[in-house]
């Protein structure tokens, strides 16, 4: 995964509340037993399909994500509870292939906000008041920034708003690091752990 | 007042391979159950030199992809690449695959309790987010992504921020036609899509308690559908009895000591919750979604709500978008309103006893003509006790289609989908715009309210048809 420290680039804004996967990423329905696996063509295509289309297939032209300063979009403000529902990783691959890095929202679907760290995409949780400002500030389709390092994001008026992450999520964007990598270099904790659970519960964890 | 006295933090604290600081820890992962519409998992895994750390603890079943169409000409899904990713993949760790048409085959969340693979104390991760409804057996168990299983396959582990915990208190006798669907759907209803985000929930009280254990998977399977990533029910003698001679379930002294342990899982009487909510549900009626959020929910007398009464401007406007996608008028009553599909099935309400309580009412009875009506078991093992009492009979004598087990038209990634403009009555959880197919519109609700449905031709009330 590239290492992510800086985002620039517009915002769009889409503020309705609960927004799901279903909508952000429909599934794909290619007959039975078909394939289901997304590629970065299929993502961009698909990424919002249900909004952005109309029924005929013709795209919704006053749709935010249609309108040409929001096309190349780097940002996307949201509503609360974003991106609640299934856990199709696919959600956050389509809004990467469409160009979006970070999301800004009061809160998110729990499993989609974890999935953003995994795929290189920044979410960022704000109040609904400073998100609604935020909003307001993107309308006219210029720049914010982010400092992933620095943990501030600046917007099109100058101003700087401060955000948090976990330490350890922090060092895999800033790294590009695989998660993965960093868990096996814990793995004589997992095995410790492992043995003495055996030892406790022995039910649980059958013989390999 | 005891904070870690809870159902939840007694699970969490046994799991706990190492503290990472900001509320996070290496957690510990029990059982994993990986599913086709996963089945890239295993190629990643491979492309990365990465090998598979502990698969006694991994199983694999078919559910999202599969075909229910006993009579599709690729019914084992052989030219299918996401199920012969997921052949190769388990095949070379030596994970056991339940496969298409073998016993234990099924929807992953009908089969892991029901094989017993599922159990009180542990901690379960599925590909899916609904892996909430394995918490009925007072395990903690939930949603991951993509990126995820591969990390737990090559570590049996996952990093997790430790969520809140509320406690939801549902008290009150259910008269016969309420079901664990209409609680929970009456649930969401009351407090909002977004009102469990962040918290671990624990199911409580006397409607809770008296709940059949099949009952209980099918509250649990809808926490996420209010933001709650789990949702628990704490482990007692219904919980052991279902579980007792199960597969996969401990075997004599190992049950004795393993059911000794469960009986020390459930919250003590001074357990504290960071939030707790409580509900009267005693005479609760069939309920019934009409807007594509499953808060938009309706008793089954109820009648369509009108936006321009509703205050809140944002849900005055997502009211007229639902109302608009779903052809529905204001005022008028719910019931009736005509449907082209009735869907039996899913991991919300596929198993034994929903199959018996949609079959008692269908029995000598018609689907109407002009709807079509299927009943889709959860598993193979679900599908072989059904048609032993002879449920598949009485579905197709009254005009069902009886298909094969699988996910089938609660997300329609298998093709089983209805088409623009079409409406059903759906026993499974989502209600989402476009989740049958595009341009689908779905109600969802209980078997009972399904099967009355299926014979009306249209939305109905099951209380007539009961004696
Ligand atoms: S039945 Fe539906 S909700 Fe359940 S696992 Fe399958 S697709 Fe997911």
């Amino acid at each position: 995964m590239d290492p992510l420290t800086r985002i620039e680039g517009p915002a769009a804004a889409l503020l309705k509340a609960n927004i799901n996967t279903d909508i952000i990423a429909p599934a794909p329905r290619r007959g039975s037993g078909g394939d289901a696996r997304s590629s970065a063509g299929i993502g961009a295509a698909l990424f919002f399909a249900p909004w952005r289309f109309d029924a005929a297939g013709e795209e919704i032209p006053d749709f935010v994500l249609n309108r040409p300063p929001f096309r190349e979009a780097k940002f996307l403000v949201a509503g609360d509870n974003f991106a609640c529902g299934s856990s199709r990783e696919s959600a956050v691959l389509y809004l990467k292939a469409w160009g979006l890095r970070a999301v800004i929202a009061p809160s998110f679907g729990q499993i989609f906000y974890d999935n953003c760290f995994r795929n290189g995409v920044l979410p960022l949780v704000f109040d609904q008041a400073t998100v609604e400002a935020l909003a307001a500030e993107a309308e006219g389709g210029a720049a914010f920034a982010a400092d992933v390092a620095a943990g501030t994001l600046t917007t099109p008026g100058s101003r700087t708003l401060a955000f948090s992450l976990p330490a350890f999520r922090r060092q895999l964007l800033l790294t590009g690091t695989d998660e993965v990598t960093l868990t096996l270099r814990e793995a004589d904790r997992i095995a410790a752990w492992q043995e003495a659970a055996r030892q406790a519960r022995p039910w649980a964890y059958p013989a390999a | 007042m005891a904070a870690d006295g809870t159902l939840f933090e007694k699970i969490w604290r046994r799991h706990v391979v190492a503290d990472e600081g900001d509320g996070f820890a290496l957690i510990h992962v029990d059982r994993q159950i990986v599913v086709d519409a996963n089945g890239r998992a295993f190629p990643s895994l491979a492309e990365r030199g990465l090998t598979v750390r502990n698969p006694e603890l991994t199983f694999a079943t078919a559910d999202h992809l599969v075909p229910t169409d006993p009579a599709h000409p690729d019914r084992f899904a052989r030219q299918s690449v996401p199920m012969q990713e997921l052949r190769d993949g388990t095949a070379r760790a030596g994970i056991r695959l339940f496969d298409i048409g073998e016993a234990g085959h099924g929807i992953v969340h009908v089969i892991a309790p029901e094989m017993g693979i599922s159990q009180p104390g542990m901690t379960i991760c599925v590909g899916d987010s609904h892996t909430c409804t394995n918490g009925a057996l007072g395990a903690l168990a939930w949603g991951v992504g993509q990126g995820e299983i591969v990390h737990i396959l090559a570590t049996q582990t996952t990093r997790q921020k430790k969520p809140g915990t509320m406690r939801i208190r549902l008290d009150g006798t259910l008269p016969p036609w309420a079901t664990g669907k209409d609680l929970i759907l009456y649930l969401i209803g009351q407090i909002g899509v977004g009102a469990g985000n962040g918290y671990a929930v624990e199911y409580a009280g006397s409607a809770i308690r008296a709940l059949p254990m099949e009952g209980r998977f099918t509250v649990c399977n809808m926490s996420v559908e209010f933001g709650a990533r789990y949702g628990m029910i704490a482990p007692d003698e219904t919980t052991f009895a279902y579980l007792d001679g199960r597969p996969y379930a401990p075997k004599g002294e190992m049950w004795e000591r393993a059911v000794a342990d469960w009986r020390t899982l459930p919250s003590d009487d001074d357990a504290r919750f960071d939030a707790e909510r409580a509900l009267d549900v005693a005479g609760l009626l069939p309920q019934v979604t009409w807007g594509n959020s499953l808060d938009a929910v309706l008793p089954l007398d109820g009648v369509v709500p009108d936006p321009d009464r509703e205050p809140d401007a944002a849900r005055r406007a997502d009211m007229k978008g639902w109302l608009a996608y779903m052809d529905l008028v204001p005022g008028r009553p719910i019931e009736g309103t005509p449907v082209d599909q009735v869907f039996i099935g899913s991991c919300t309400n596929s198993r034994l006893s929903d199959l018996r309580a949609a079959a008692a009412l269908v029995k000598g009875h018609k689907v109407a003509p002009g709807t079509r009506a299927w009943a889709v078991p959860g598993s193979v093992n679900v599908k072989r006790d059904a048609e032993a009492e002879g449920l598949d009979a009485i579905f197709r004598a009254a005009g069902f289609e009886w298909r094969e087990p699988g996910c089938s038209m609660c997300v329609g990634m298998n093709g089983d989908t209805l088409k623009p403009g079409q409406r059903s009555v759906s026993t499974s959880n989502r209600s989402f715009a476009g989740r049958q197919g595009p341009g689908s519109r779905t109600h969802v609700a209980s078997p009972l309210v399904a099967a009355a449905s299926a014979l009306a031709g249209a939305i109905a009330d099951p209380r007539k048809l009961m004696s």
